[in-house]
């Protein structure tokens, strides 16, 4: 429905270019760590997430999140208010913790607390503690506490200090059946990229635990009632026995690079060994993916995925024209932007900026290792960056394509160039949550929508019109 | 259905009167922990208002969540400069937290006025400013002497009450703008527009009927906003208020200090539409002209949409609207609109009303309708259900639970890209509502298993 008030004519972007500062962030590249630790306790069977203090925290939170997964986005909140920062939030998260179980009969209730709730100093784990002791055990849900302050890090932090606290809280030690056999912590991925790791696990006839698992929470069917959680998530006992799995798989270039995350504390305290990946994006890392799953089941790589890779490589060698030498901009989360940029090396696109908001400082050894040596003069790695600091290097760098999510639409806009929206969050496309990235078909997805920008943007370039391209 | 229990402490805020219970809404409160209110903060309440001033610099100060989540998300729009469309933040760190963040506010700032040459800058203070202790006035009044333009404080932290009190704190330092600007060429017949946010240019539409009965608009606070147009605001000698709960603030203030009276006005809807201009032409009712031209506009403006309302009753007629939204007025608004499109209410609430909104809500609704005040997703989700709605009306996040439960959805909230204030506005309104209820997508979803 288009407005016919003269509000068209003056709507331009052109008049805001951003001018690079040192001393303020602009257009934030990046989410506040709450964010992350909401989304992995959304993707836990019956979990609840509870942000430790003030509502608008969860209700920014909800809104954005909504925005991208179209889906029902309940995060509750302790809800300061000038007493509870005064005098501590323990009362209110008491009152919260009572109020989530009355309404919701959780399973699990994940504690992120705020900058709020950290500056004051608050104790949280003093206050489950309290709130525990005087519920009857039948009632009581397992409550996992993250430490989320804002001012620390990104939402891709709070997302692994998540996993990690869930995993600490709640796996236990070595005994007892193994009804897992391999854990994989995924990262940041869509829901249908999810479905697709978990369909690999099965394949293998092995029983997975994954963590978190929204694919179906936050990408479900439609309701003949309300649900007041979301079917699907993590099987609570899934992650208490993950301690017996015969393998750890944990996800993502940069993380690998950390000394502690969720998989080394499960090899350390449960003794699982921990297999560190590249997100499975393009062939080699989804090789890799597949020879660790054939490696920890014993079982040869079931030919569904020999097909799959076939019909890649056909694809790759079909197109592989369009995309050759062609040069691209990328920015996001650092995993993201390095499981993209090992793709694009296969299919000779050059990433000649690599932007993350997040300041891991871990980007540019991984990519110096993805990228071929030939290519690292001409690439610009920028950890910490806004979307002023990107766009100005992006400029600079007259790339072909701009690949990553919404909010860069208004660089891509501004300097004329093609935007192919991947990752979180898509605000301003259907179907974010059903972007596939990994594995063979992510890569034959992204490839085909890689390759038709660029043709779209030459057939439309061309004054000929043809129809053949 | 029945199956979601209600918060023993929200009881008194959902009036159903399947009860029976006499009509008593213990409203205006702080939202109770856990309960998942759908309002934001302090600083959601200020940003709001201070949003579309389009000239200025909004600068966050705080860690980077405030500034993220409400970069570009609004549908206000400006007729010229787009700063507000950026998002600043001084993101403070670890470092800051403990340290204090005047220093990074005093560069950020300076830095800022210096690249983008704003005609003003707003400083939004956030949660952990109020604990950390930063004198952000200081560093305003500093700033202000140093670069010469205003450089207001907003005392927005998200904790200092509900999403009112930063519809307050945001009004305090526009007061400090009105009155600093040059007034000379304002007609006696003028008026400033309140709490109008020109989402999807409905300013626009509302200035030019407004120009049309011959009422000069001085200001709109604040869409389409600028700087200039606030400083002499005061110049102006009837202020129109909508949105009543964000700004009647402000017009109190310029009342007490420049005399000027204020009336409440809402354009949502044909009749409220019309009533909010002919009260504007009756308070300058020495000028018989403005009521004559005024008595055209609405007649031709009205005709204008009439044939198409009526074609929509027509299939809309009976259906059934739940309405949950930000503001008590606009629920007032939307009853009377949906009623002319011959969809009845069945729930009714906002986020914060007060008692009197509630009343006034309770006398316009049928009998039977229930009341929420706000409301969290599983009392709306039960409620939508047992009563019946075919649509509802709300915002971002209200969707999901519309959308789950196969019902239609009109946004209503900001975010939204099209006009839905004045008379093509209701037009607009009309259309979506038909739009998204009569899409065959709701038979198809009913059809629960596979026919074999």
């Amino acid at each position: 429905m288009e407005s016919d008030t003269p509000c068209d004519d003056g709507y331009t972007l052109a008049s805001l270019v951003p001018v690079v500062a040192a001393s303020a962030v602009q257009n934030a590249c990046k989410l506040c760590a709450p964010l992350g630790a909401s989304l992995v306790f959304k993707g836990i069977a019956g979990g609840v997430p509870l942000l430790h203090g003030s509502q608008g925290c969860s209700t920014y939170i909800r809104r954005y999140l909504i925005s991208h997964f179209k889906e029902p986005m309940d995060i509750a909140c302790s809800n300061f208010g000038e007493q509870t920062a005064v005098f501590g939030g323990g009362a209110n998260l008491q009152l919260a913790l009572e109020n989530v179980c009355r309404q919701y009969a959780p399973a699990l209730i994940g504690v992120a607390t705020t900058c709020l709730s950290e500056t004051i100093g608050d104790d949280v784990p003093m206050f489950i503690k309290t709130f525990l002791a005087a519920v009857p055990e039948s009632a009581r849900p397992p409550i996992v506490h993250v430490s989320t302050p804002s001012y620390q890090g990104s939402h891709m932090e709070g997302f692994h200090r998540a996993v990690r606290a869930v995993l600490g809280a709640l796996a236990q030690g070595r005994g007892g059946e193994a009804t897992i056999q391999v854990n994989l912590l995924p990262g940041l991925l869509s829901p249908a990229d999810l479905r697709h790791l978990k369909e690999m696990a099965a394949a293998f006839g092995l029983q997975a635990m994954v963590l978190p698992d929204y694919s179906d929470t936050l990408d479900g069917g439609q309701w003949e009632s309300y649900q007041r959680i979301p079917p699907g998530g993590t099987p609570l006992q899934d992650i208490i026995a993950a301690g017996n799995a015969a393998a750890t798989i944990e996800l993502g270039h940069t993380l690998a690079a950390e000394r502690d995350t969720a998989a080394t504390d499960l090899q350390t305290r449960c003794g699982v060994p921990a297999r560190r990946l590249g997100l499975p994006v393009g062939i080699r890392h989804t090789d890799a993916l597949l020879q660790a799953l054939a490696e920890i089941s014993g079982r040869p790589v079931p030919d569904i995925y020999q097909a799959q890779r076939g019909r890649l490589l056909d694809t790759l060698v079909d197109g592989h024209k369009h995309v050759n030498t062609v040069r691209a901009a990328l920015y996001g989360e650092a995993d993201l932007v390095a499981g993209l940029a090992a793709f694009m090396a296969e299919i000779g696109i050059h990433p000649v900026v690599c932007a993350s908001g997040g300041a891991g400082r871990r980007l540019a050894p991984v990519l110096h290792q993805l990228v071929p040596a030939r290519q690292h003069a001409g690439m610009t790695i920028l950890e910490g960056a806004d979307f002023a600091t990107i766009e100005e290097a992006v400029a600079g760098a007259r790339p072909d394509l701009i690949v990553g999510h919404s909010k860069g639409y208004a660089m891509a806009r501004r300097l004329g160039i093609p935007l192919v929206q991947v990752g979180f969050p898509i605000h301003d496309r259907m179907g974010g949550p059903r972007l596939l990235h990994v594995g063979y078909e992510g890569a034959a997805c992204l490839f085909d929508r890689l390759a038709n920008a660029l043709i779209e943007t030459r057939q439309a370039a061309s004054p000929v019109g043809y129809t053949y391209m | 259905m029945t199956s979601i229990p209600l918060l023993r402490e929200r009881e008194k805020q959902i009036h159903d009167k399947a009860g029976g219970a006499p009509f008593e809404m213990a409203c205006d409160r702080h939202s109770l922990a856990g309960s998942v209110s759908q309002r934001a903060c302090v600083f959601c309440g200020s940003r709001v208002v201070l949003y579309p001033i389009a000239d200025a610099l909004h600068l966050v100060h705080g860690p980077i969540g405030c500034a993220a989540y409400t970069w570009d998300i609004r549908g206000a729009l400006s007729s010229g400069p787009q700063l507000h469309r950026m998002s600043f933040s001084t993101d403070l760190g670890e470092r800051e937290v403990i340290f204090g963040g005047e220093k990074r506010l005093y560069k950020a700032l300076t830095e800022l006025i210096a690249a983008y040459r704003p005609k003003a800058a707003f400083v939004y203070s956030t949660c952990i400013v109020g604990i950390i202790g930063d004198d952000v006035a200081a560093v305003c009044r500093r700033v202000e002497k140093e670069q010469a333009i205003p450089v207001l404080p907003v005392h927005s932290e998200g904790f200092k009450g509900t999403k009112k009190d930063g519809y307050k704190a945001a009004c305090d330092a526009l007061f400090g703008l009105v009155g600093t600007g040059d007034t000379t060429d304002i007609a006696p017949v003028s008026i400033n527009i309140l709490g109008e946010f020109n989402i999807g240019g409905e300013a626009w539409l509302i200035r030019r009927y407004y120009e049309q009965m011959g009422v000069q608009v001085v200001s709109v606070l604040t869409g389409d906003g600028r700087v200039d147009d606030v400083r002499r605001a005061h110049g102006a000698t009837l202020n129109v208020v909508q949105c009543s709960g964000a700004m009647t603030f402000l017009a109190e203030q310029m009342q007490a200090r420049f005399g000027i009276p204020y009336i409440r006005a809402s354009y949502f809807g044909l009749e409220d539409t019309a009533k909010a201009l002919y009260d504007v032409a009756a308070h300058f009712s020495d000028h018989p002209d403005v009521r004559a031209r005024t008595e055209t506009l609405v007649r031709e403006a009205v005709a204008a949409v009439m044939p198409e309302l009526r074609r929509i009753r027509a299939v809309l007629e009976g259906k059934c609207a739940a309405v949950y939204v930000g503001g008590a007025f606009k629920v007032f608004s939307l009853i009377k609109a949906l009623r002319l499109i011959g969809m009845r209410v069945v729930l009714a609430g906002s986020q914060t009303g007060n008692a009197d909104d509630y009343a006034h809500m309770r006398a316009l609704c049928d009998p039977d309708t229930v009341i929420l005040d706000d409301a969290n997703p599983l009392e709306l989700s039960r409620f939508v259900v047992e009563k019946g709605a075919d649509l509802f009306i709300g915002g971002v996040k209200e969707r999901p639970i519309a959308y789950k439960l196969g019902l239609g959805f009109c946004d209503h909230n900001h975010e939204r890209k099209t006009p839905l204030a004045g008379f093509e506005g209701m037009r607009n309104f009309a259309r979506e509502v038909h739009l998204s209820v009569t899409s065959p997508v709701w038979e198809i979803v009913k059809q629960s298993s596979f026919k074999c």
